[in-house]
């Protein structure tokens, strides 16, 4: 009956969907009050039903009934009930499911925290996020139905794969599809914005903590992954530049490139074709990698089972959807009409050079992703893309805006002084290249791409520090907090965001640069020194699970000369029972300035094995820089006047009786 | 002029459209063979019924022939191997057996349970012949005519539509 | 986020048996790697050699786990190469000759960097030709704006400008 019920409420949530799209619409554009006035409640209505089809489907999962195909292929009766309930999203069907669980409740955030947006504008808005919602909702409905039944009910169910028995699982898909699904809000107000054929300051500011708040998930999303993949598969690494990856990495290009874009807009007016043209790209890139993901048009470790009748329906929406909204963008954006101006130096110049360079960086990972393809389809044969390609041409690219990173914030809007900004920043130069050159002579290896990346890293940590010096020294509260608390929170938290992308690039130079491990055979009682640490391989036995029996190695890290244990590691070789699969469980000793790693090989005979040590150093800092990053965003998006509606309604008062008047 | 500067966007997305049109007709997984129109690549290896004699390519010449490659514990191979029997009732073509890294005696009792398609199977123990081959999966069968020259590669098992699209009109082409 | 029917690439990540079969049997039938190479391949790692090997292998993809390189995959394909790899380190060959060896039998898709060559021309010249048109973008947009502020659309005077400016500001973002 659940799963019925469950597919029932998916319909509504269609026919809702489209009341949503089209009422709206017709009502701004007719001028009907009425009309538009339905967006608010259908919204609401949508997510109602949808929250419903997901909590039916959950409860199927949890409930264990194998009568509904995707429970029966995706889950167990012995997998331990988070795993159940992540399992929900663990395949195709489910996890689109989730993509519009996100969708309708940012959907219907948007129309509870926006009483003070001009209702045509609203409409509009929800108007276009219902197209996307109906889009989704009919994939569904034709060739992904989550509800599938599967008669006669299977006995047992297949169990998820042991990879995604997992915490990683249960929180790393939301994340990332609140990202995702996210940027459809400043997509939608881009639409919007168009079809008004208006686009102002005020308009930026609205849209500003909606993009920053899906930008904050993203990020969380993908450091996430990235985090998951980094214990889970076994052997370290923690980005591969695949193409799934890289389908999360562009959106979240230029959803930096948006946010940054975004605040020139709002402050000084210009940018604006920019700005709309990088929220369209922004979710038509989470969309499009919705189609890789799940079309089976490029291999990839995440992707899913592949079903041509799928990979056409979903190029059909990103037809309909982005097709759309770019041509809407080359009929109106032209009459959208341009800003302010600006020097050559200024802050606007160096925000623009750094959108710029992240849209250049984001084109040169999309080439690289999809150039195979190209091949392909052009019959020129079959060629591979990775890492080498990837780091080659990336790093350059991203190191200018790096550098700039650390120099837009200390200058002025419209017209900056390059002896000023030198001035102010010359301690810090100066400071970073000395740390950069130190780092590598204590640690014993040098190279020149080391130097610069330590010393980007570097630049921007020290600029940093000397502009919040300068800032607070200006303040003219008493005490150091109050001076802290009187600077917005929005200043506080682009701070931090360069802050945690300095702190992610130093954990990446320090971890590639200076890593060590070893792959080799350890018989019981063998030793070995990595890293400044000697790992002694005990062991192994075997250690039951609640789905799984594993073999558990035991290795015991201790000083060399000390006889006092630091660490015991215990990677494991889990079997799970359902499957039968075999699965490398490695252990890792988190430290603040390194990671131990060690991962179980195989058994090479006499009870010895092949055993992985890895000594990383810095390794944490990567994710640790990504949440750094997304504290940023969260306490931009906290600042006051976000949440001061009146100084929004005064603005726009004023415009528009300065309009009147003028 | 400018105007134009704002559909460029469009453009870029309506070729990428194409392409990814094109590529959902594509499967992304299967690696082409660099061997297509090149010499089988030579060899000697113990034949897996009888050790004392060897196998050569070169022991082929003249005549259109297949080479598979198979396994006792590939499960694939036995969604072909009635195809494979089947072909060699018919007395087709001379079908040349490459046991990969496997146990003889599993391989003997796989084909004395299943049937024995093959004039004889060369035992590749260690993979070798199959690197040279550039096989990277079980089964693949290589299509190779009278001049010792490979044609076609089947990577996967042989289904009924490739034998009567592909493999069969082939091989009487260069048999002719 | 896999589906269980179709997941050749996760199988890698265990026991890979090379196999294509993928559908719904699972490798029950795995092939042990013991008699095959894993013993002696980690038996007695030779610092120089092993650092060529990570060098070369960290850069060819594994051809049953596609989405591996051959130094960090399990399979017992990936296992023969490392092993082949060594072989030929000991016999002198160089990384070159090492890397033509794997194209020769695998083609170019086994290479993780793409070779230069006139098919590949524009994917490694793209970055260069992006950062130019970047550029070119970056200095129109910086003449055009200092040739003087262009009228917004909507005709808001200066002063009232700045006046909201100042509205804005004291409220929020200082500066």
């Amino acid at each position: 009956m659940i799963p019925e019920l469950g597919h029932f409420a998916l319909v509504v949530a269609l026919a809702l969907a489209a009341a949503q799209a089209i009422l709206p619409l017709v009502g701004a554009a007719t001028g009907r009050g009425a009309l538009m006035a339905t967006a608010r409640p259908i919204a609401a209505g949508q997510f109602i039903f949808v929250v419903g089809a997901f909590a039916a489907l959950a409860s199927c999962f949890v409930g264990n009934d194998f009568s509904v195909a995707n429970v029966a292929n995706n889950s167990n009766s012995t997998l331990p009930a988070h795993y159940r309930f992540a399992a929900t999203w663990g395949s195709h069907e489910g996890s689109m499911l989730l993509w519009t669980l996100m969708l309708a409740s940012w959907t219907f955030l948007v129309s509870i925290f926006s009483r003070h947006l001009p209702e045509r504008m609203i409409a509009r808005v929800l108007g276009v996020m219902g197209l996307v919602s109906m889009g989704f909702l009919l994939f569904m409905l034709l060739t992904s139905n989550p509800f599938d039944r599967m008669l006669p009910p299977a006995e047992e169910g297949r169990d998820l794969n042991p990879l995604l028995q997992d915490p990683g699982m249960v929180i790393h898909p939301p994340m990332l599809y609140m990202g995702y699904v996210g940027f459809s809000v400043a997509f939608a107000f881009a639409l919007a914005a168009l079809i008004e054929g208006r686009l102002d300051a005020a308009w930026a500011r609205w849209s500003r903590p909606w993009t920053t708040a899906a930008w904050c998930f993203l990020t969380i999303g993908i450091a996430l992954g990235s985090g998951w993949a980094y214990y889970e598969l076994g052997w370290g690494g923690w980005w591969f530049w695949d193409p799934v990856e890289n389908a999360s990495f562009m959106p979240w290009l230029a959803g930096t490139a948006l946010i940054h874009s975004l605040a020139v807009t709002e402050k000084r007016g210009t940018f604006r074709s920019w700005t709309v043209l990088l929220a369209i790209v922004a979710f038509s890139l989470s969309l499009v990698g919705t189609f890789l993901v799940r079309s089976g048009v490029l291999t990839s470790v995440h992707a899913f089972a592949t079903d041509p009748r799928r990979g056409v329906f979903i190029l059909l929406f990103l037809v309909v959807v982005i097709g759309g909204s770019l041509a809407l963008f080359a009929w109106r954006a032209p009459k959208v009409g341009l800003g302010g101006g600006f020097a050559p130096v200024s802050r606007e110049s160096m925000l623009l050079a750094n959108n710029v360079l992240l849209t250049v960086a984001l084109t040169a990972v999309m080439l690289g992703t999809l150039y195979p393809l190209f091949l392909d389809a052009l019959n020129l044969g079959k060629i591979s893309v990775g890492p080498p390609y990837f780091d080659t041409v990336f790093y350059p690219l991203m190191a200018p805006a790096i550098f700039l990173m650390a120099v837009g914030p200390v200058a002025s809007w419209k017209q900056a002084a390059l002896p000023d900004l030198w001035t102010r920043l010359r301690w810090a130069l100066g400071a970073a290249l000395v740390a950069s050159i130190l780092v590598p002579l204590v640690a014993g290896r040098f190279s020149v791409g080391k130097l610069l990346a330590l010393w980007l890293a570097f630049w921007v940590v020290f600029a940093g520090a000397v502009q919040v010096w300068q800032r607070l020294k200006s303040a003219p509260q008493a005490g150091t907090w109050a001076k802290v608390c009187a600077q917005p929170l929005a200043w506080w938290g682009m701070t931090f965001a360069h802050l945690g992308i300095a702190v992610f690039i130093l954990g990446v130079t320090l971890v590639r640069g200076y890593e060590t491990e070893q792959d080799l055979r350890m018989s019981p009682g063998q030793k070995v020194e990595i890293g400044g640490y000697e790992f002694t391989f005990v062991g192994t036995r075997e250690v039951p699970g609640p789905n799984y029996t594993a073999v558990q190695g035991e290795v015991q890290v201790r000083r060399p000369g000390s006889t006092a244990i630091v660490e015991t590691m215990r990677p494991e070789k889990r079997t799970y029972h359902a499957s039968g699969q075999t699965m490398t469980e490695a252990d890792i000793d988190t430290g603040f300035t390194r990671d131990l790693y060690v991962s179980l090989g195989e058994p090479v005979g006499d009870g010895a094995w092949g055993v992985r040590i890895y000594h990383k150093p810095f390794v944490d800092w990567i994710w640790g820089g990504a949440f750094i990053m997304a504290l940023g965003g969260f306490l931009a998006i906290c600042d006051r006047r976000y949440r001061l509606r009146k100084a929004a309604v005064a603005a726009q008062a004023g415009l528009a009786a300065g309009g009147a008047k003028a | 002029m400018k105007a134009l500067g704002f559909a460029i966007p469009l453009a870029i997305f309506v070729a990428l459209a194409i392409f990814f049109a094109v590529g959902l007709t594509r499967d992304p997984r299967e690696v082409p063979s660099p061997f297509i129109d090149k010499p089988a690549p030579s060899f000697k290896l113990e034949q897996l019924h009888e050790a004392s004699r060897a196998f050569a390519p070169e022991d082929m010449k003249g005549k259109v022939w297949l080479l598979n490659v198979w396994a006792s514990w590939c499960v694939s191979c036995r969604v072909e191997h009635p195809l494979l029997v089947e072909m060699s009732k018919k007395n087709v073509v001379p079908i040349v057996g490459l046991n990969y890294k496997d146990r003889r005696e599993d391989g003997v009792a796989w084909l004395t349970k299943f049937g024995n398609p093959y004039s004889l199977s060369a035992y590749d123990v260690d993979g070798r012949v199959g690197i040279d081959y550039g096989v990277y999966g079980v089964p693949e069968t290589f299509v190779i005519d009278k001049m010792g020259v490979i044609r076609y590669k089947q990577i996967g098992p042989i289904t009924q539509e490739a034998l009567d699209a592909t493999i069969l009109p082939l091989i009487k082409k260069l048999s002719a | 986020m896999v589906s269980l029917a179709r997941i050749l690439t996760r199988i890698c990540l265990s026991l890979c048996p090379l196999c294509f079969s993928v559908s719904s049997v699972f490798p029950a039938l795995v092939f042990s790697t013991e008699a095959f190479g894993q013993a002696e391949e980690v038996a007695r790692p030779d610092p120089g050699v092993e650092a060529r090997l990570k060098a070369l292998a960290e850069e060819l993809r594994c051809l049953v786990c596609q989405n591996q390189t051959i130094a960090d995959s399990h399979a017992p394909l990936a296992l023969d190469l490392r092993n082949q790899i060594r072989t030929q380190i000991a016999q002198g060959r160089s990384d070159d000759q090492i890397r033509d060896y794997m194209v020769q039998r695998y083609g170019d898709f086994v290479l993780y960097r793409p070779p230069f060559k006139a098919t590949t021309a524009i994917l490694w010249a793209g970055p260069f030709v992006l950062i130019a048109i970047g550029l070119g973008i970056f200095l129109v947009m910086v003449r055009r704006k200092r040739a003087g502020a262009e009228t917004p659309r909507e005709e808001v005077s200066a002063k009232r400008r700045d006046e909201l400016e100042k509205l804005l500001a004291d409220r929020g973002e200082t500066r």
